[in-house]
């Protein structure tokens, strides 16, 4: 099995996987990042959204060879220090999780947008979540908290 | 807080710890509390670090942390904290000091009782019941441990213990004016012989709660939420742990024949295979490597099952047809309907249908067996809305004995009903059992869909009796479906003065798997109650809310949520141009609530977009008020959705649909401007919030379809192709 070098929240890793093993079983099965999450493998629902390079991505659907070296590859867990990050106090502030299976994924896309703009109109923060699903129905609380993080970045 | 002197009941010392009000209360000196979630990556057992007859509900720190357990599983509900507020709350603790703990699986002790019927106490969490379940026994559990504290001061100070009382965190002496913080009663702690049984008006008067109906109090889970850290079964690594993965049929109850066996066998990184009755499992060192094998699997399927004849769309238009059914039930018979409908001066009858829907929970089924080397005892990680029943369930697939199973509950990545079947479980302890392995089995998202567990579909006939004065004087509703009971609930109209009123069940066999979905069968029930309502008021020129009014005059709690919704709907001034209103009424698990939303309509494609939804709910005491408002709003989301996109079709057993591209949820652009939420006051026992919402979704946009454009929705979903047809026609 090839040996991939890998730059993951700022640390080199090296994994010894199959080509074409997806980006989020690296993350998550060999490398124990558990936070970025798998819910349906086709990049349909965004619970796997991680950063590369700063941009929004679904480690789902990556093969592992297509993150070459030297590429930056952010996961929750690398968002922030502390967890404080102001999208993720927003989160705490506005209680957005229930189940909170896909809030990993909710608060990288929401990340990447406010990195790039950091004063999004309505029709921006829908547009640029549109890909993350939730079950629960948090929606509502996942749009009030990134209005609020905006105000805070 | 009243005087204690008076109780009627109190029980020995030495049974208190077990039996106290129905539970278990330790109050013990814990050098070091462990620190642990029951899910842990180690497997280690909090039961193992406290005695077992300490065993209890609260664990009261020198430094004054004061640990609660929560027997709630926790799937976005908020039950892991609401359970310890109504703890805290009679026992008067400071919520800064409580930490929360998941409790050990232990029925006997942490149980819920509220379930009715046996009076048995079980770990169960469905029908929003939680709650509701728990609500007197921990308050109960709570005094009782305010009354140790008590008792412990008034040993050590020497003064009645009438003349103490609590603050947050506080015994109190007003006399002399000294305090003593609870964690300071720890070396004082003197356990009374006896412990009284508080009766309810002993009990905090609810003007006095500073925990429950507090705004303020946020929930344990949620700052784990948003950094990664909350740990889910499907993160759970053990030591030498390899990966499981089922191929199942597209028929439901499909048999394999694997035919290219010794060709898969040569694989490297296969560990084994292991033939299931409606499946192969896959063992491997890793999750790719399973994958990859699963997919390479040539599988000869014996369809000759019940589900290989059923294609939904076909059957569900031939239920109105049906001369004969599997079973026939009579579920409500109240006053005389025939006689009623005879008399009438008018007669309406309309038929509604539901397709089937997917739970579609975020976090794929999953689980992680470890079987240990004799084979006689079991590991499991898990999320289970029913941790009580996963040992018994176990135990019994494998032959075991229940005490040698042991789970230990994870967060569930969305429950909606599904996760209170354990067949994901036993399938991880079977695929342990077979390799002797520690095994992370993962269903697929394609694997939770197409072997999913679905609410069924159904054919809603109704039919109402309107006499001369526009009263409706009879209502005969006849449900036809798969499903039993599942299609029951919610047909029963106990919050209108119907006085003639039968539902019928017409049940048909179908063979394609079904489960208690959020509310059950509330959704496609009210549906049909409510758009049948509006239909005939609609008919008679009545306004639909005056309509409702007067079914519900005798009804204060119902009408109260009426009317508080109608005015923050501004009901009575029109929308703007383009856009309509509907209302709709529902109640499940004792919260009642009423939803009116307001939509446009883009009659080139077909689709609903809903601009605002108002909802007042009553809903008894709210624990966390907070949370009963994220209950609402994402019931009411999950309602959109299931209303106006979510549809899964049966082609001769096959389901047609696999992931999120085909089974479409709502997204983020989909959101209403506006979703307001009201709670109506109420001192009130707790009823269920989780589901409130979801049902009274379907018929508030029908009837707002209706008033926008005089025609009726009558199949669920409203998807954009079923709504250009009913514009066309």
């Amino acid at each position: 099995m090839p040996i991939f070098s890998l730059k993951v929240n700022s640390k080199s890793e090296e994994v010894n996987v199959d080509s074409g093993t997806t980006l989020l079983w690296v993350l998550r099965e060999h490398l124990g990042l558990m936070g970025t999450k798998y819910g349906c493998g086709v990049g349909q629902c965004g619970s796997c959204t991680i950063h590369i390079n700063g941009n929004p991505m679904r480690a789902c659907a990556l093969p592992v060879e297509a993150v070459s070296e030297g590429q930056s590859i952010t996961t929750i867990e690398g968002l922030s220090k502390k967890g404080d990050h102001p999208l993720q106090k927003a989160w705490v502030e506005h209680q957005v999780p229930q189940c909170g299976y896909c809030q990993s994924g909710q608060i990288m896309q929401a990340a990447a947008l406010l990195e790039k703009n950091n004063n999004p109109t309505r029709e921006e923060i829908l547009n640029h979540m549109n890909g993350n699903l939730c079950r629960c129905g948090t929606y509502m609380r996942i749009f009030n908290a990134i209005e609020s993080a905006s105000k805070e970045i | 807080m009243k005087n204690y002197q008076d109780n009627s009941t109190s029980v020995s010392r030495r049974n208190f710890l077990k039996v106290s009000g129905g539970f278990t209360i330790g109050i013990t000196v814990v050098g070091l509390v462990p620190q642990l979630t029951s899910c842990t990556e180690d497997g280690e057992d909090t039961r193992e670090m406290v005695a077992k007859e300490l065993n209890a509900w609260v664990h009261l720190r020198e430094d004054g942390q004061i640990m609660i357990y929560s027997p709630a599983s926790e799937m976005g509900q908020g039950s892991k904290t609401a359970l310890p507020v109504i703890l805290a709350e009679e026992l008067d603790a400071d919520w800064s000091d409580v930490m929360v703990k998941t409790s050990p699986i232990d029925p006997e002790i942490y149980g819920n009782a509220g379930f009715g019927r046996s009076g048995r106490k079980i770990m169960m969490n469905v029908g929003s019941r939680t709650v509701k379940g728990y609500f007197d026994s921990l308050r109960q559990a709570g005094a009782q441990t305010r009354y140790i504290l008590l008792h412990s001061v008034s040993k050590t100070w020497e003064v009645p213990i009438e003349e103490l009382s609590t603050e947050p965190s506080l015994v109190v002496h007003q006399k002399s004016g000294k305090k003593i913080p609870y964690g300071d009663i720890v070396e004082i702690l003197d356990i009374p012989e006896t412990i009284p049984e508080f009766s309810i008006d002993q009990l905090k008067n609810p003007e006095d709660f500073r925990l429950i109906w507090n705004e303020s109090i946020g929930r344990v889970d949620v700052p784990e939420k948003t950094t990664g850290e909350a740990v889910f079964a499907i993160d759970v690594k053990v030591p030498g742990m390899v990966y499981g993965v089922i191929e199942r049929g597209k028929v439901h109850g499909a048999s394999p024949n694997l035919i290219n066996e010794a060709e898969i066998r040569t694989q490297d990184g296969l560990i084994d295979l292991v033939a299931l009755d409606y499946g192969i499992g896959v063992v491997a060192n890793t999750l790719e490597k399973a994958l990859e094998i699963k997919q390479q699997l040539n599988i000869d399927w014996n369809t000759d099952v019940l589900a290989a004849k059923h294609s939904s769309q076909e059957a569900l238009e031939s239920y109105s047809k049906l001369n004969q059914h599997d079973e026939t039930r009579d579920l409500i018979e109240k006053g005389n309907v025939k006689q009623a409908m005879a008399k009438a001066a008018k007669v309406y009858s309309a038929e509604y249908k539901n397709d089937y829907v997917y739970h579609a929970q975020m976090e794929p089924l999953n689980a992680i067996a470890s079987i240990s080397e004799d084979q006689n005892s079991i590991e499991i990680w898990a999320g289970t809305q029913g941790p009580g029943f996963v040992a018994g369930a176990v135990a019994n697939a494998l032959g075991l004995e229940p005490e040698n199973v042991k789970l230990n509950l994870c967060y569930l990545g969305g429950g909606l009903g599904r996760r209170s079947l354990h067949d994901y479980v036993i399938e991880a302890a079977q695929l342990s059992k077979a390799v002797s392995k520690p095994v992370k089995l993962i269903w697929t998202r394609e694997d939770d869909l197409r072997y999913g567990m679905y609410r069924p579909m159904s054919l809603q006939q109704m039919k109402a009796a309107i006499d001369s004065e526009g009263n409706i004087t009879a209502l005969s509703h006849v449900i036809t479906g798969d499903g039993s009971n599942l299609l029951a609930s919610g047909a029963a109209n106990e919050f209108y003065a119907i006085p003639n009123q039968e539902v019928k069940l017409n049940i048909v066999k179908n063979g394609v798997r079904l489960k208690h979905w959020r509310a059950v069968g509330h959704g496609p029930n009210k549906f049909a109650i409510e758009s049948f309502i509006d239909q005939i008021a609609n008919d008679q020129g009545v306004n639909p809310l005056e309509m409702r009014r007067k079914l519900m005059a005798n009804f204060p709690r119902a009408l109260k949520t009426l009317e508080k919704t109608a005015e923050m709907a501004n009901w009575d001034t029109p929308p703007r141009p383009g856009r309509a209103r509907g209302i709709a009424f529902g109640e499940r698990s004792g919260a009642l609530c009423t939803g009116i939303c307001e939509i446009s309509l883009d009659r080139d494609s077909g689709k609903i977009k809903v601009h605002h939804f108002w909802s007042a709910v009553d809903g008894g005491t709210i624990i966390q008020p907070d949370n009963a408002k994220a209950q609402m709003e994402g019931g009411i989301l999950m309602g959109i959705s299931s209303v106006l996109s979510e549809q899964l079709t049966v082609e001769k057993g096959e389901i047609q649909q696999s992931n999120f591209h085909d089974y479409q949820l709502m997204r983020m652009a989909d959101i209403p401007e506006s979703l307001e939420i009201e709670l109506i006051p109420s001192n009130d026992k707790p009823q269920g919030m989780g589901e409130a919402s979801t049902p009274i979704v379907a018929g508030a946009i029908a009837n707002a379809f209706l008033a926008l454009t005089g025609k009726t929705l009558n199949h669920l979903p409203f998807s954009p192709e079923r709504v250009k047809k009913v514009l066309d026609s």
